[in-house]
């Protein structure tokens, strides 16, 4: 019955009570003594102690923003008012007041000291498939050979002291048995890699794998996932973080760094008061941890608040804009001391050419554009089929066999080509790579000129054709291509921490450089055309490819997400390249107009959508004409609305009532002729605060009554004391009557992050509107199923 | 829990302390020259372990493959660069990282191999207490920790404490485990 397992649970808290905080998942019940206020009207009666688990709330549930904010408001006044009775108290808010930037502090210096760590082992592993380091094992291959003088123009990467597997076990370098001991130890080390990171996920924190985005956007909205942002999660999903990125799968880590940085926010909330109790607060570093995760993985502080901002908050106060851009710089800063490029610098794929781009080059520009829309749109429908698939049929059921299979298919495809070999971010860097005198990699294999006269001091690779090298890497990155688009499909979404920033990029930055390379060709072969004439004569440096890789891998990321502003200032900051922001917000506005024109939503918000969490879209118009009579619980032929009143239920009748309902909050009113509104009270406060009764107050019974006014009614003298629960009421619960439109009601929940709302008509109670309800009628409205709505 | 979140904490901690620490090794700092071919010469890469000041193709390059008069057109195409780096950072967070990995790969081993094997030894087969078996419906859970409570009376101490904790926290991974693989309402 549902009333004993409320018991258990309580005895099963109260006994493991002692000795502070055992645990730090998000949200947990706050066992210590020491409560939060009781409502808006914080009327707690002076004999009754607060309870611990009042005001908390249970798992995969929202909160009631307006509670919490006007719990923190309370609190701050009686802070101030105390304070100016001692120093120590004086003392005490002045510390209370800096305790946000403190806080702000450790989560950037946290994310920082992770994220470099991630960085660090992450490039190591990477390496390790390929081979090993004889002078120190923990090298890999690029610090390896760092000191050696035996590196050649042609080849830069090869030094005696990094053998490579073939020639450990076989003892040669080169020759096809060489070739295939490689390609076997490539495979065994990316499917080691990657069991190691699903069986760690199932073992120990199931909620580690994934992007973690789509879940932070929907607790930031004001959902509780317990757990979602706790220390194994967080411990996890750095380990398997590692794990997965060097398995060569095509994923990238900055969604599940965005996670990393939301639980060390999440677990140095416990050491402030302030922020451990209150669920708003709570969220309010968590949008600051949501900008430092972003400027963590890229270098780019700026680009990460406004990512935040943009993409995952939900309410942003202009307070929290300052303190985000603290904690981003503090992170960034953090890592750069760590220095894990080993070159001091920020940002990740520096950009150093700064040629200047012409006016007619905006028509690549916007096909990258359209390319990059056409892309996302196809990727987010592809990918959620896949995951609905995943979600429904027997595919579901094998995730480790899922992810070993996918891991196998990689390896075995991505080995021969040299450009699917490299990780993600290695092949981003080489695209944006301007070629000069001093590259000798493939891509910048051309022709010398036709005569040798070397009269250019610099080393611009200027105006000259395409060599054989640049060929065969043409087609290289063409099969690159068509590999990477298929295969991050089914690879987003696996139960190993995935995410897509990087994939995304590197799709567009690939079919960047071939539109760019295609253009400097065509010309270097018609200089004397209408549209060349004039700013490309011959022997000009005109076209860039590096700067079509970029605006592509701008293009593509943003036709999957469809962030605006803070990809352009990512993009930037990421390269360096101030010059080029006109092509980039080109190209990223084409992309976000071609991919609306397929489907409203990007990959978060369509993933937040398959998994059917209560995420009231803060941007969509609600354009139906209907009117809260409509939407309201309940509706003709529904049995009555479930109600306390105010004074006249026992103890036992309230218990039964409960009981038979599973509804998370009852409406109290005067009386059931009159049906006049007194306020509401939540299921679980009342259940805690029955409970705890019957434990430790004399006399109370299943016939007490139960009393939410000021003072108890008259009684005979041999009944049994009444309960007084005026505390957990909240006296001020919003009401709408029943004409009013459900536009103007869903402005309201929106922009009060409400819960539920009562419906009135004539002041008398009605009904009641939970936000539920309204995901509900949003979705019958766009013909969608309104079962898919699973959370309350 | 606790302990391992002691353990990280001060593994982070060092980790941070040391990158700052580190003795500048004379091996970690070098200046790298990218020498681009020029008429009759290849190009060519040049690495020396010199400072910022003498970073320049004049100290670096050597021994210098044209003479004299084009010292000074060559040196232009050169491209120097100083960087430095901290191997002793590399080192202690490659260790630390495998460390972490191979305590979780051993506690995983031992939480579902050795420990029922232990626990079926040491208590025989008619308590069911321990064991994580595959939860039937709501109760189940509840019903193990009224057992596990009735025992605890008799022995409240640290190891118990313990017991109890890791007790708790498997029953939560067992209900995310089933939430996120089994019945895929979370994270699809």
């Amino acid at each position: 019955m549902g009333w004993e397992f409320w018991s258990k649970q309580l005895d099963e808290e109260e006994l493991v009570a002692d000795g502070g905080y055992d645990e730090y998942s998000a949200g947990s019940s706050s066992r210590a003594a020491g409560m939060n206020g009781s409502g808006p009207t914080k009327l707690v009666d002076p004999l009754e102690d607060p309870l611990p688990g009042v005001g908390t709330y249970e798992d995969f549930n929202t909160i009631d923003w307006v509670r919490e904010k006007s719990k923190d408001r309370d609190r701050h006044r009686e802070i101030t008012n105390k304070s100016r009775e001692s120093t120590v108290a004086l003392l005490h808010s002045v510390s209370d007041a800096f305790s946000g930037w403190l806080l702000m502090l450790l989560v950037g210096l946290m994310a920082g000291s992770l994220a470099g760590g991630i960085d660090i082992a992450a490039h190591w592993m990477t390496d390790l498939k390929e081979g090993v380091c004889l002078i120190g094992f923990w090298f890999n291959h690029e610090h390896c050979c760092w000191t050696s003088n035996e590196t050649t123009f042609q080849e830069r990467d090869s030094c005696p002291q990094w053998k490579s597997w073939a020639e450990l076990i076989a003892g040669t370098a080169q020759g096809p048995f060489a070739y295939i001991v490689n390609y076997l130890m490539y495979i065994f080390w990316a499917l080691l890699f990657s069991f190691l990171a699903v069986t760690l996920v199932r073992a120990f924190a199931p909620y580690a794998c994934g992007s973690g985005i789509p879940e932070i956007k929907t607790i930031l909205s004001g959902f509780i996932i317990r757990g979602y942002l706790g220390k194994w999660t967080l411990i996890i999903k750095t380990i398997t973080l590692v794990l997965a990125v060097s398995s060569g799968l095509s994923l990238g880590k900055e969604g599940p760094l965005v996670h990393v940085a939301c639980c060390c926010a999440n677990i140095l909330c416990h050491l402030f008061t302030k922020y451990r109790k209150n669920e708003a607060k709570r969220r309010e570093v968590l949008s600051a941890a949501a900008a430092v995760g972003v400027s963590v993985a890229f270098g780019a502080p700026i680009g990460g608040v406004l990512f935040s901002l943009e993409e995952v908050s939900y309410y942003f106060p202009l307070k929290t804009l300052w303190r985000s851009f603290f904690a981003a710089l503090v992170a960034a800063f953090t890592l750069r001391s760590i220095n894990p490029f080993g070159n001091s610098r920020l940002v990740l794929f520096y950009v150093e050419f700064h040629a200047p781009w012409h006016l007619l080059e905006l028509a690549p520009f916007i096909l990258l554009g359209i390319f990059g829309g056409l892309w996302g749109a196809l990727f987010i429908k592809a990918n959620i089929a896949w995951c609905r698939m995943r979600k429904t049929t027997r595919l579901g059921h094998y995730p480790v066999i899922e992810v070993l299979l996918v891991t196998a298919v990689t390896a075995l495809i991505a080995f021969p080509n040299s450009y699917t070999r490299m990780s993600g971010a290695e092949l981003i860097s080489e695209l944006f790579n301007d070629c000069s005198l001093l590259d000798s990699s493939q891509l910048c294999g051309y022709k010398q000129p036709v005569n040798t006269s070397e009269t250019g001091v610099d080393n611009n690779l200027a105006d000259r054709p395409a060599g054989a090298g640049l060929y065969t890497a043409l087609w290289q990155l063409a099969l690159a291509l068509i590999f990477k688009i298929l295969i991050t499909v089914i690879t987003f979404g696996m139960k190993v921490p995935s995410g897509l920033f990087i994939p995304s990029m590197a799709v567009g930055a690939i079919a960047g450089r071939l539109l760019g390379v295609g253009m400097e060709q065509l010309a270097y072969y018609n200089h004397d055309w209408l549209i060349f004439r004039g700013w490309c004569s011959p022997g000009a440096d005109c076209i860039t490819p590096g700067l079509y890789a970029m605006v592509g891998a701008a293009a593509c990321l943003g036709g999957v997400t469809r962030m605006t502003v803070s990809l352009v200032v990512i993009m930037f900051e990421l390269t360096g390249g101030l010059e080029y922001i006109v092509p980039l917000m080109a190209a990223t506005m084409t992309s976000k107009w071609v991919a609306d024109a397929f489907g409203r939503e990007g990959i978060y918000e369509a993933h937040i959508r398959l998994n059917g969490y209560p995420f009231l879209e803060p941007k969509e118009e609600f354009e139906h004409s209907s009117l809260a009579v409509d939407v309201m619980r309940p509706r003709r032929g529904d049995p009555a609305l479930a109600v306390l009143t105010q004074d006249s239920m026992t103890i036992g009748e309230v218990e039964t009532l409960v009981e038979s309902t599973h509804y998370s909050g009852f409406p109290v009113v005067v009386s059931q002729e009159s049906q006049r509104l007194v306020g509401f009270v939540l299921r679980r406060d009342l259940l805690i605060s029955i409970d705890n009764a019957r434990k430790r107050q004399d006399g109370i019974v299943s016939a007490s009554l139960v009393v939410f006014t000021e003072h108890c009614p008259a009684q005979p003298p041999e009944a049994p004391p009444p309960l007084r629960l005026r505390g957990i009421i909240d006296l001020s619960p919003f009401t709408v009557t029943d004409h009013t439109p459900m536009d103007i009601t869903v402005d309201i929940f929106r922009k009060l992050g409400l819960r539920q709302c009562l419906v009135t008509h004539n002041g008398r109670l009605l009904g009641i509107i939970t936000k539920k309800d309204i995901l509900k009628h949003m979705a019958q409205i766009a013909n969608r199923d309104p079962d898919s709505i699973l959370f309350n | 829990m606790k302990f391992l979140f002691g353990v990280e904490a001060f593994c982070l901690a060092c980790f941070v302390l040391l990158s700052q620490v580190s003795a500048k090794n004379s091996e970690d700092i070098r200046c790298k020259c990218i020498c681009p071919p020029y008429r009759e010469v290849e190009g060519q890469i040049y690495k020396q372990n010199v400072s910022l000041k003498d970073c320049n193709c004049l100290h670096v390059v050597e021994p210098m493959p044209v003479d004299g008069k084009d010292v000074e057109a060559y040196c232009l195409r050169c491209e120097c660069k100083y960087e430095e780096r901290s191997s002793g950072t590399i080192k202690v967070t490659i260790i630390i990282y495998l460390s972490i990995l191979g305590l979780l790969l051993l506690y995983m081993v031992y939480l579902t191999l050795l420990e029922p094997m232990l626990k079926r030894r040491l208590f025989g087969h008619s308590q069911l207490i321990h064991s994580d078996d595959d939860v039937v419906g709501d109760q189940q859970p509840f019903a193990n920790a009224h057992n596990v409570l009735s025992r605890s009376h008799s022995r409240p101490n640290m190891l118990n404490k313990v017991e109890h904790a890791q007790q708790r926290w498997r029953r939560q991974v067992q209900e995310q485990r089933k939430s996120v693989f089994d019945r895929h309402v979370v994270l699809s």
